[in-house]
Protein backbone atom coordinates (compact mmCIF):
# COMPACT_ATOMS: atom_id res chain seq x y z
CA UNK A 1 0.00 0.00 0.00
CA UNK A 2 2.37 2.38 1.00
CA UNK A 3 4.84 2.08 -2.23
CA UNK A 4 1.74 1.52 -4.31
CA UNK A 5 0.69 5.05 -3.96
CA UNK A 6 3.97 6.14 -5.77
CA UNK A 7 2.75 4.93 -8.93
CA UNK A 8 0.14 6.87 -9.03
CA UNK A 9 -0.15 9.52 -11.83
CA UNK A 10 -2.47 12.02 -9.86
CA UNK A 11 -0.06 11.48 -6.91
CA UNK A 12 3.01 12.41 -8.82
CA UNK A 13 1.07 15.89 -9.72
CA UNK A 14 0.52 16.18 -6.07
CA UNK A 15 4.40 15.93 -5.08
CA UNK A 16 5.47 17.83 -7.88
CA UNK A 17 3.04 20.77 -7.61
CA UNK A 18 3.50 20.30 -3.35
CA UNK A 19 7.24 20.82 -3.44
CA UNK A 20 7.01 23.53 -6.34
CA UNK A 21 4.61 25.71 -3.49
CA UNK A 22 7.09 24.58 -0.79
CA UNK A 23 9.62 26.47 -2.00
CA UNK A 24 8.20 29.22 -3.70
CA UNK A 25 5.91 30.22 -0.32
CA UNK A 26 9.50 29.19 1.61
CA UNK A 27 11.06 32.24 -0.52
CA UNK A 28 8.70 34.72 -0.90
CA UNK A 29 7.11 34.09 2.71
CA UNK A 30 10.58 34.98 4.03
CA UNK A 31 10.82 38.48 2.36
CA UNK A 32 7.11 39.14 4.16
CA UNK A 33 8.12 37.71 7.23
CA UNK A 34 11.50 39.85 7.69
CA UNK A 35 8.84 43.01 6.42
CA UNK A 36 6.91 42.01 9.47
CA UNK A 37 4.01 41.49 6.85
CA UNK A 38 2.96 37.85 7.88
CA UNK A 39 -0.48 38.20 7.30
CA UNK A 40 0.02 39.44 3.93
CA UNK A 41 -0.59 36.11 2.51
CA UNK A 42 -3.53 35.73 4.75
CA UNK A 43 -5.25 39.08 3.61
CA UNK A 44 -4.63 38.49 -0.17
CA UNK A 45 -5.88 34.44 -0.32
CA UNK A 46 -9.14 36.00 1.38
CA UNK A 47 -9.53 38.67 -0.87
CA UNK A 48 -9.16 36.05 -3.95
CA UNK A 49 -11.92 34.00 -2.26
CA UNK A 50 -14.04 36.59 -3.71
CA UNK A 51 -12.01 35.90 -6.78
CA UNK A 52 -12.84 32.53 -6.65
CA UNK A 53 -16.48 32.87 -5.87
CA UNK A 54 -16.72 35.73 -9.07
CA UNK A 55 -15.15 33.23 -11.57
CA UNK A 56 -17.85 30.37 -10.16
CA UNK A 57 -20.12 31.99 -10.43
CA UNK A 58 -19.52 33.87 -13.94
CA UNK A 59 -18.27 30.64 -15.70
CA UNK A 60 -14.47 31.22 -15.47
CA UNK A 61 -12.19 29.45 -14.27
CA UNK A 62 -11.93 30.34 -10.83
CA UNK A 63 -8.03 30.93 -10.12
CA UNK A 64 -8.11 33.60 -13.44
CA UNK A 65 -10.49 35.63 -11.22
CA UNK A 66 -8.32 35.03 -8.40
CA UNK A 67 -5.42 36.11 -9.79
CA UNK A 68 -6.82 39.24 -11.09
CA UNK A 69 -8.36 40.25 -7.46
CA UNK A 70 -4.95 39.15 -5.59
CA UNK A 71 -3.11 41.01 -7.63
CA UNK A 72 -5.33 44.35 -7.58
CA UNK A 73 -5.80 43.81 -3.46
CA UNK A 74 -1.61 43.44 -3.45
CA UNK A 75 -1.57 47.02 -4.82
CA UNK A 76 -4.35 48.51 -2.68
CA UNK A 77 -2.53 46.82 0.73
CA UNK A 78 0.69 48.98 -0.63
CA UNK A 79 -0.98 51.94 -1.67
CA UNK A 80 -3.40 52.23 1.09
CA UNK A 81 0.24 51.80 3.37
CA UNK A 82 2.06 54.30 1.43
CA UNK A 83 -0.74 57.54 1.20
CA UNK A 84 -2.90 57.04 4.29
CA UNK A 85 -1.54 56.83 8.11
CA UNK A 86 -2.46 53.46 7.98
CA UNK A 87 -0.79 50.76 9.69
CA UNK A 88 0.12 47.20 7.46
CA UNK A 89 -1.63 45.49 9.90
CA UNK A 90 -4.76 47.37 9.83
CA UNK A 91 -4.75 47.46 5.83
CA UNK A 92 -4.35 43.95 5.54
CA UNK A 93 -7.42 43.74 8.26
CA UNK A 94 -9.55 45.69 5.97
CA UNK A 95 -8.69 43.66 2.76
CA UNK A 96 -8.96 40.56 4.45
CA UNK A 97 -12.83 40.93 5.64
CA UNK A 98 -13.63 42.77 2.15
CA UNK A 99 -12.65 39.73 0.46
CA UNK A 100 -14.32 36.90 2.42
CA UNK A 101 -17.82 39.37 2.71
CA UNK A 102 -17.58 40.01 -0.96
CA UNK A 103 -16.96 36.03 -1.62
CA UNK A 104 -20.05 35.32 1.09
CA UNK A 105 -22.53 37.58 -0.66
CA UNK A 106 -21.82 36.47 -4.30
CA UNK A 107 -22.10 32.57 -2.94
CA UNK A 108 -25.29 33.96 -1.65
CA UNK A 109 -26.40 35.78 -4.55
CA UNK A 110 -25.79 32.58 -6.73
CA UNK A 111 -27.34 30.16 -4.03
CA UNK A 112 -24.62 27.34 -3.86
CA UNK A 113 -21.54 25.73 -5.04
CA UNK A 114 -20.58 24.81 -1.46
CA UNK A 115 -18.55 21.98 -3.18
CA UNK A 116 -16.19 24.04 -5.30
CA UNK A 117 -15.76 26.64 -2.82
CA UNK A 118 -15.09 24.16 -0.26
CA UNK A 119 -12.32 22.89 -2.43
CA UNK A 120 -10.64 26.50 -2.59
CA UNK A 121 -11.11 27.09 1.30
CA UNK A 122 -9.47 23.93 2.63
CA UNK A 123 -7.27 22.98 -1.06
CA UNK A 124 -7.29 19.32 -3.12
CA UNK A 125 -3.57 19.00 -4.14
CA UNK A 126 -4.65 15.53 -4.90
CA UNK A 127 -6.90 16.82 -7.51
CA UNK A 128 -4.53 18.83 -9.72
CA UNK A 129 -4.61 18.74 -13.30
CA UNK A 130 -1.66 18.25 -15.66
CA UNK A 131 -2.20 21.83 -16.66
CA UNK A 132 -2.13 23.17 -13.07
CA UNK A 133 0.59 21.47 -12.54
CA UNK A 134 2.34 23.04 -15.56
CA UNK A 135 0.73 26.52 -14.30
CA UNK A 136 2.21 25.97 -10.99
CA UNK A 137 5.63 24.97 -12.26
CA UNK A 138 6.03 27.88 -14.71
CA UNK A 139 5.42 30.30 -12.01
CA UNK A 140 7.85 28.51 -9.51
CA UNK A 141 10.17 28.89 -12.12
CA UNK A 142 9.49 32.35 -13.47
CA UNK A 143 9.79 33.90 -9.75
CA UNK A 144 12.54 32.25 -8.81
CA UNK A 145 14.26 32.63 -11.52
CA UNK A 146 13.40 36.95 -10.88
CA UNK A 147 14.44 36.61 -6.92
CA UNK A 148 18.03 35.39 -8.04
CA UNK A 149 18.71 37.98 -10.61
CA UNK A 150 17.15 40.65 -8.03
CA UNK A 151 18.74 39.20 -4.78
CA UNK A 152 20.78 41.91 -3.63
CA UNK A 153 17.83 44.60 -4.05
CA UNK A 154 15.07 42.18 -2.42
CA UNK A 155 17.65 41.71 0.95
CA UNK A 156 18.53 44.90 0.94
CA UNK A 157 15.05 47.13 0.90
CA UNK A 158 14.00 44.17 3.31
CA UNK A 159 16.63 45.31 5.75
CA UNK A 160 17.00 48.46 5.50
CA UNK A 161 15.12 50.88 3.08
CA UNK A 162 17.12 54.00 3.49
CA UNK A 163 19.99 52.40 3.38
CA UNK A 164 18.78 50.68 0.25
CA UNK A 165 17.86 54.11 -1.41
CA UNK A 166 21.30 56.05 -0.65
CA UNK A 167 23.14 52.90 -1.96
CA UNK A 168 20.63 53.45 -5.17
CA UNK A 169 18.20 50.48 -4.88
CA UNK A 170 14.85 51.25 -6.44
CA UNK A 171 13.22 50.81 -3.16
CA UNK A 172 9.70 51.61 -4.36
CA UNK A 173 9.55 49.39 -7.43
CA UNK A 174 11.55 46.44 -5.26
CA UNK A 175 8.05 46.88 -2.74
CA UNK A 176 5.47 46.75 -5.51
CA UNK A 177 7.35 43.51 -6.83
CA UNK A 178 7.67 41.67 -4.37
CA UNK A 179 3.68 42.21 -3.36
CA UNK A 180 3.22 41.45 -6.77
CA UNK A 181 4.80 38.31 -5.98
CA UNK A 182 3.40 37.38 -2.99
CA UNK A 183 -0.28 37.70 -4.94
CA UNK A 184 0.74 35.17 -7.99
CA UNK A 185 2.50 33.15 -5.00
CA UNK A 186 -0.90 33.24 -2.98
CA UNK A 187 -3.34 31.98 -5.89
CA UNK A 188 -0.75 29.57 -6.99
CA UNK A 189 -0.73 28.05 -3.72
CA UNK A 190 -4.53 27.84 -3.18
CA UNK A 191 -4.59 24.41 -4.39
CA UNK A 192 -2.69 22.89 -2.01
CA UNK A 193 -3.41 24.12 1.45
CA UNK A 194 -6.60 26.44 0.90
CA UNK A 195 -7.55 30.00 1.19
CA UNK A 196 -7.67 29.32 5.01
CA UNK A 197 -4.09 28.23 5.80
CA UNK A 198 -1.98 30.15 3.21
CA UNK A 199 0.01 31.71 5.57
CA UNK A 200 0.77 29.07 7.45
CA UNK A 201 3.19 28.17 4.64
CA UNK A 202 4.42 31.68 4.18
CA UNK A 203 5.50 32.14 8.10
CA UNK A 204 5.77 28.84 10.21
CA UNK A 205 8.92 27.27 8.00
CA UNK A 206 10.52 30.98 7.90
CA UNK A 207 10.52 31.38 11.45
CA UNK A 208 11.51 27.94 12.49
CA UNK A 209 14.09 28.51 9.85
CA UNK A 210 15.29 31.93 11.69
CA UNK A 211 15.75 30.96 15.33
CA UNK A 212 18.70 28.49 13.69
CA UNK A 213 20.77 31.22 13.76
CA UNK A 214 21.94 31.36 10.35
CA UNK A 215 22.87 33.74 7.38
CA UNK A 216 20.37 34.50 4.57
CA UNK A 217 20.84 32.16 2.36
CA UNK A 218 21.38 29.14 4.74
CA UNK A 219 17.88 30.37 6.39
CA UNK A 220 16.01 30.23 3.18
CA UNK A 221 17.30 26.32 2.57
CA UNK A 222 16.49 25.32 5.86
CA UNK A 223 12.97 27.28 5.29
CA UNK A 224 12.53 25.20 2.01
CA UNK A 225 13.61 21.77 4.13
CA UNK A 226 10.99 22.24 6.52
CA UNK A 227 8.13 23.28 4.02
CA UNK A 228 9.32 20.64 1.64
CA UNK A 229 9.56 18.03 4.08
CA UNK A 230 6.25 19.09 5.49
CA UNK A 231 4.30 19.12 2.04
CA UNK A 232 5.34 15.80 1.12
CA UNK A 233 5.59 14.36 4.02
CA UNK A 234 1.97 15.68 4.71
CA UNK A 235 0.53 14.75 1.30
CA UNK A 236 1.40 11.39 1.79
CA UNK A 237 -0.03 10.57 5.16
CA UNK A 238 -3.00 12.17 4.92
CA UNK A 239 -3.64 9.52 1.66
CA UNK A 240 -2.63 6.64 3.43
CA UNK A 241 -4.52 7.67 6.64
CA UNK A 242 -7.38 9.55 4.34
CA UNK A 243 -7.81 12.92 6.53
CA UNK A 244 -7.03 16.15 4.85
CA UNK A 245 -4.20 17.20 3.15
CA UNK A 246 -3.88 21.05 3.78
CA UNK A 247 -4.56 20.54 8.21
CA UNK A 248 -1.91 17.83 7.59
CA UNK A 249 0.93 19.85 6.03
CA UNK A 250 0.47 22.71 8.55
CA UNK A 251 0.61 20.44 11.13
CA UNK A 252 3.45 19.01 10.58
CA UNK A 253 5.26 22.25 10.04
CA UNK A 254 3.82 23.34 13.51
CA UNK A 255 5.60 20.65 14.91
CA UNK A 256 9.10 21.06 13.20
CA UNK A 257 8.34 24.48 14.52
CA UNK A 258 7.84 23.14 18.39
CA UNK A 259 10.68 20.80 17.87
CA UNK A 260 12.84 23.70 17.05
CA UNK A 261 11.59 25.98 20.01
CA UNK A 262 12.24 22.85 22.46
CA UNK A 263 16.05 22.54 21.09
CA UNK A 264 16.41 26.24 21.06
CA UNK A 265 15.05 26.05 25.23
CA UNK A 266 17.47 23.32 26.11
CA UNK A 267 20.41 25.20 24.76
CA UNK A 268 20.88 22.97 21.83
CA UNK A 269 20.89 25.28 18.96
CA UNK A 270 24.50 27.31 19.11
CA UNK A 271 24.62 30.62 18.00
CA UNK A 272 26.92 29.64 15.09
CA UNK B 1 41.08 72.11 -6.17
CA UNK B 2 37.61 69.60 -7.45
CA UNK B 3 35.05 70.27 -5.72
CA UNK B 4 33.10 67.56 -4.22
CA UNK B 5 30.14 68.70 -2.26
CA UNK B 6 28.42 72.59 -3.38
CA UNK B 7 25.85 73.39 -1.25
CA UNK B 8 24.03 76.48 -2.30
CA UNK B 9 21.17 78.58 -0.31
CA UNK B 10 19.52 75.42 0.97
CA UNK B 11 16.79 75.95 2.97
CA UNK B 12 14.01 73.29 3.90
CA UNK B 13 11.18 74.52 5.15
CA UNK B 14 9.13 72.01 7.20
CA UNK B 15 4.98 72.64 8.35
CA UNK B 16 6.34 74.10 11.72
CA UNK B 17 9.33 74.72 11.51
CA UNK B 18 12.60 75.98 9.50
CA UNK B 19 14.71 73.07 9.16
CA UNK B 20 17.82 74.83 7.61
CA UNK B 21 17.64 78.39 6.70
CA UNK B 22 20.07 79.61 3.54
CA UNK B 23 22.75 77.27 4.03
CA UNK B 24 25.74 77.13 1.72
CA UNK B 25 29.55 75.69 1.64
CA UNK B 26 31.74 73.63 -0.12
CA UNK B 27 33.58 70.79 0.53
CA UNK B 28 37.40 70.22 -1.18
CA UNK B 29 38.46 66.26 -2.76
CA UNK B 30 40.41 65.13 0.92
CA UNK B 31 38.43 67.35 3.14
CA UNK B 32 37.50 65.72 6.38
CA UNK B 33 34.60 67.93 7.32
CA UNK B 34 33.37 67.75 11.00
CA UNK B 35 29.75 69.22 11.28
CA UNK B 36 28.78 70.00 14.78
CA UNK B 37 25.48 71.91 16.47
CA UNK B 38 23.17 70.75 18.66
CA UNK B 39 20.06 68.41 18.31
CA UNK B 40 17.25 69.58 15.80
CA UNK B 41 20.13 71.78 14.32
CA UNK B 42 19.40 70.59 10.89
CA UNK B 43 22.09 67.72 10.61
CA UNK B 44 20.25 64.83 9.67
CA UNK B 45 18.09 67.03 7.55
CA UNK B 46 21.10 68.31 5.67
CA UNK B 47 22.46 64.66 5.08
CA UNK B 48 18.77 63.18 3.70
CA UNK B 49 18.86 66.07 1.23
CA UNK B 50 22.88 65.22 0.23
CA UNK B 51 21.69 61.93 -0.01
CA UNK B 52 18.47 62.42 -2.02
CA UNK B 53 15.68 61.16 0.51
CA UNK B 54 14.58 64.52 1.23
CA UNK B 55 13.79 66.12 -1.73
CA UNK B 56 11.69 69.35 -0.68
CA UNK B 57 14.22 71.75 -0.27
CA UNK B 58 15.22 74.97 -2.09
CA UNK B 59 18.78 75.60 -3.32
CA UNK B 60 21.10 73.78 -5.13
CA UNK B 61 23.24 70.49 -3.96
CA UNK B 62 25.90 69.45 -6.48
CA UNK B 63 28.44 66.68 -5.98
CA UNK B 64 31.02 66.67 -8.19
CA UNK B 65 29.98 69.29 -10.29
CA UNK B 66 26.50 67.82 -10.80
CA UNK B 67 23.33 69.35 -9.18
CA UNK B 68 21.63 65.86 -7.47
CA UNK B 69 18.39 66.50 -9.05
CA UNK B 70 19.13 66.00 -12.27
CA UNK B 71 20.62 62.09 -11.53
CA UNK B 72 21.14 60.03 -8.89
CA UNK B 73 24.54 58.79 -10.43
CA UNK B 74 26.73 60.67 -7.97
CA UNK B 75 25.23 58.35 -5.13
CA UNK B 76 27.38 55.32 -6.64
CA UNK B 77 30.58 57.46 -4.84
CA UNK B 78 28.94 57.95 -1.92
CA UNK B 79 29.27 55.50 1.55
CA UNK B 80 27.02 56.63 4.03
CA UNK B 81 26.95 55.31 7.81
CA UNK B 82 23.87 56.14 9.65
CA UNK B 83 23.43 56.96 12.97
CA UNK B 84 21.69 53.66 14.36
CA UNK B 85 21.30 51.66 11.67
CA UNK B 86 17.88 50.04 12.40
CA UNK B 87 17.53 46.08 11.49
CA UNK B 88 15.35 43.73 12.89
CA UNK B 89 17.31 42.21 16.08
CA UNK B 90 17.09 38.38 14.90
CA UNK B 91 17.24 39.38 10.82
CA UNK B 92 18.83 36.48 9.27
CA UNK B 93 21.92 38.43 7.93
CA UNK B 94 25.36 37.48 8.78
CA UNK B 95 28.22 39.80 8.89
CA UNK B 96 29.46 39.38 5.12
CA UNK B 97 25.46 39.07 3.76
CA UNK B 98 25.28 43.02 5.19
CA UNK B 99 28.66 44.07 4.05
CA UNK B 100 27.67 42.07 -0.01
CA UNK B 101 24.38 44.12 0.19
CA UNK B 102 26.29 47.24 -0.20
CA UNK B 103 28.11 45.38 -3.18
CA UNK B 104 27.07 47.04 -6.47
CA UNK B 105 29.17 44.57 -8.63
CA UNK B 106 29.05 40.96 -7.66
CA UNK B 107 32.22 40.92 -9.15
CA UNK B 108 33.86 42.97 -6.60
CA UNK B 109 33.36 39.94 -4.00
CA UNK B 110 36.86 39.48 -3.47
CA UNK B 111 36.93 43.07 -2.18
CA UNK B 112 34.58 42.38 0.52
CA UNK B 113 37.36 40.06 2.94
CA UNK B 114 39.66 42.62 2.30
CA UNK B 115 37.68 45.27 3.91
CA UNK B 116 36.21 42.89 6.66
CA UNK B 117 40.18 42.27 7.69
CA UNK B 118 41.11 45.77 7.18
CA UNK B 119 38.40 47.02 9.83
CA UNK B 120 39.16 43.99 12.25
CA UNK B 121 35.75 42.46 11.91
CA UNK B 122 36.72 39.36 9.98
CA UNK B 123 36.44 36.70 12.34
CA UNK B 124 33.17 38.00 12.79
CA UNK B 125 31.90 37.30 9.02
CA UNK B 126 30.15 34.27 9.97
CA UNK B 127 28.10 35.89 12.86
CA UNK B 128 24.37 37.16 12.43
CA UNK B 129 24.51 41.00 13.02
CA UNK B 130 22.33 41.45 15.39
CA UNK B 131 24.53 39.46 18.11
CA UNK B 132 27.28 41.88 17.67
CA UNK B 133 28.46 44.77 19.97
CA UNK B 134 27.51 48.65 18.98
CA UNK B 135 31.17 49.17 18.13
CA UNK B 136 31.61 45.78 15.95
CA UNK B 137 28.18 47.05 14.14
CA UNK B 138 29.00 49.92 13.04
CA UNK B 139 32.06 48.77 11.43
CA UNK B 140 30.13 46.60 9.65
CA UNK B 141 28.45 49.49 8.83
CA UNK B 142 31.26 51.12 7.45
CA UNK B 143 32.52 48.47 5.88
CA UNK B 144 29.39 48.14 3.93
CA UNK B 145 30.11 51.66 3.07
CA UNK B 146 33.64 51.30 1.86
CA UNK B 147 33.04 47.89 -0.16
CA UNK B 148 32.20 50.08 -3.64
CA UNK B 149 35.92 52.22 -2.74
CA UNK B 150 33.74 55.47 -2.46
CA UNK B 151 35.12 59.09 -3.19
CA UNK B 152 32.56 60.68 -0.05
CA UNK B 153 32.40 58.88 3.19
CA UNK B 154 29.13 60.25 4.95
CA UNK B 155 29.02 59.87 8.61
CA UNK B 156 26.17 60.84 11.04
CA UNK B 157 26.94 61.00 14.22
CA UNK B 158 27.68 57.57 14.20
CA UNK B 159 29.16 57.39 18.05
CA UNK B 160 25.70 56.96 19.90
CA UNK B 161 25.78 54.12 22.45
CA UNK B 162 29.35 52.50 21.73
CA UNK B 163 32.37 51.76 24.20
CA UNK B 164 34.91 54.32 24.45
CA UNK B 165 37.75 51.14 22.83
CA UNK B 166 35.57 50.68 19.77
CA UNK B 167 35.27 55.07 19.59
CA UNK B 168 39.39 55.04 19.45
CA UNK B 169 39.29 52.21 17.07
CA UNK B 170 36.80 54.10 14.84
CA UNK B 171 38.37 57.78 15.27
CA UNK B 172 41.68 55.90 13.90
CA UNK B 173 40.68 54.16 11.05
CA UNK B 174 38.50 57.04 10.01
CA UNK B 175 41.85 59.03 10.01
CA UNK B 176 43.50 56.16 8.29
CA UNK B 177 40.52 56.24 5.20
CA UNK B 178 40.80 60.13 5.07
CA UNK B 179 45.11 60.28 5.34
CA UNK B 180 46.36 57.22 3.35
CA UNK B 181 43.20 56.12 0.96
CA UNK B 182 42.76 60.07 0.13
CA UNK B 183 38.74 59.40 1.07
CA UNK B 184 36.70 62.83 1.74
CA UNK B 185 34.78 62.82 4.98
CA UNK B 186 31.76 64.42 6.35
CA UNK B 187 30.74 63.67 9.60
CA UNK B 188 28.51 65.34 11.85
CA UNK B 189 29.36 64.31 15.52
CA UNK B 190 29.41 65.58 19.16
CA UNK B 191 32.52 65.42 20.26
CA UNK B 192 34.51 68.46 19.88
CA UNK B 193 37.87 66.72 21.10
CA UNK B 194 37.47 63.73 18.46
CA UNK B 195 36.85 67.08 15.83
CA UNK B 196 39.73 68.78 17.10
CA UNK B 197 41.69 65.72 16.96
CA UNK B 198 40.50 64.74 13.00
CA UNK B 199 38.92 66.85 10.92
CA UNK B 200 40.70 69.82 9.30
CA UNK B 201 37.78 71.25 8.14
CA UNK B 202 34.87 72.27 10.98
CA UNK B 203 31.16 73.24 10.46
CA UNK B 204 28.81 74.96 12.85
CA UNK B 205 24.94 74.28 12.40
CA UNK B 206 21.81 75.50 13.98
CA UNK B 207 19.32 75.94 11.31
CA UNK B 208 22.02 78.26 9.35
CA UNK B 209 25.37 77.80 8.92
CA UNK B 210 27.48 80.23 11.79
CA UNK B 211 31.02 78.83 10.78
CA UNK B 212 32.54 77.22 8.43
CA UNK B 213 36.25 77.02 7.65
CA UNK B 214 39.66 75.24 8.87
CA UNK B 215 39.68 73.91 12.10
CA UNK B 216 42.39 75.65 12.95
CA UNK B 217 40.42 78.72 12.90
CA UNK B 218 37.77 77.81 14.73
CA UNK B 219 39.48 76.12 17.80
CA UNK B 220 41.73 79.52 18.22
CA UNK B 221 38.01 81.26 18.56
CA UNK B 222 37.54 80.42 22.47
CA UNK B 223 33.78 82.28 21.84
CA UNK B 224 32.70 79.94 19.33
CA UNK B 225 34.39 76.79 20.83
CA UNK B 226 32.25 77.85 24.34
CA UNK B 227 29.52 77.71 22.88
CA UNK B 228 29.27 75.16 21.02
CA UNK B 229 30.61 72.89 23.67
CA UNK B 230 27.87 74.08 25.65
CA UNK B 231 25.53 73.22 22.98
CA UNK B 232 27.40 69.43 22.98
CA UNK B 233 27.17 69.16 26.51
CA UNK B 234 23.41 69.60 26.22
CA UNK B 235 23.12 67.42 23.56
CA UNK B 236 24.69 64.78 25.98
CA UNK B 237 22.37 64.97 29.01
CA UNK B 238 19.53 64.99 26.45
CA UNK B 239 20.60 61.76 25.74
CA UNK B 240 21.49 60.78 28.61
Amino acid sequence: MSLEILTFSFMHRALISGVAIAILCSVIGLFLVLRRYSLFGDAIAHSSFGGIALGLMAGVYPLWTAYGVSLVSALIITKIKEKYDISGDAAIAVLLSSGIAVGLVIVGISGGFTIDIFSFLFGSILLVSVNETILILSLTGIILIVVLLLYRQLLYSTFNEEQAKVSGVPVEKINYLIVFMAGLTVVTSIQLVGVLLISALFVIPNVTAIMYGRGFKSTAILSISFSIFSVVTGILISYIFDITPAGTIVLLSIGLFAGTMGIKSMGLLSKN
Amino acid sequence: MLSVVEIEHLTVQYPDVKALDDVSFTVKKGDFLGIIGPNGAGKSTLFASMLGLHTRYKGTIKFFGKDIRKSKDYLKEIGYVPQKPIFEKNFPATVNDVVRMGLRKESDANKVDEILQQLWIHELSKKRIGELSGGQQQRVFIAKALVNNPKLLILDEPVTGIDQQSIDLFYSILRELNSKQKITIIWSSHDLDAVNQLANHVACLNRTLFFHGESDEFFENDELVKQYSEASMQEHMHHH
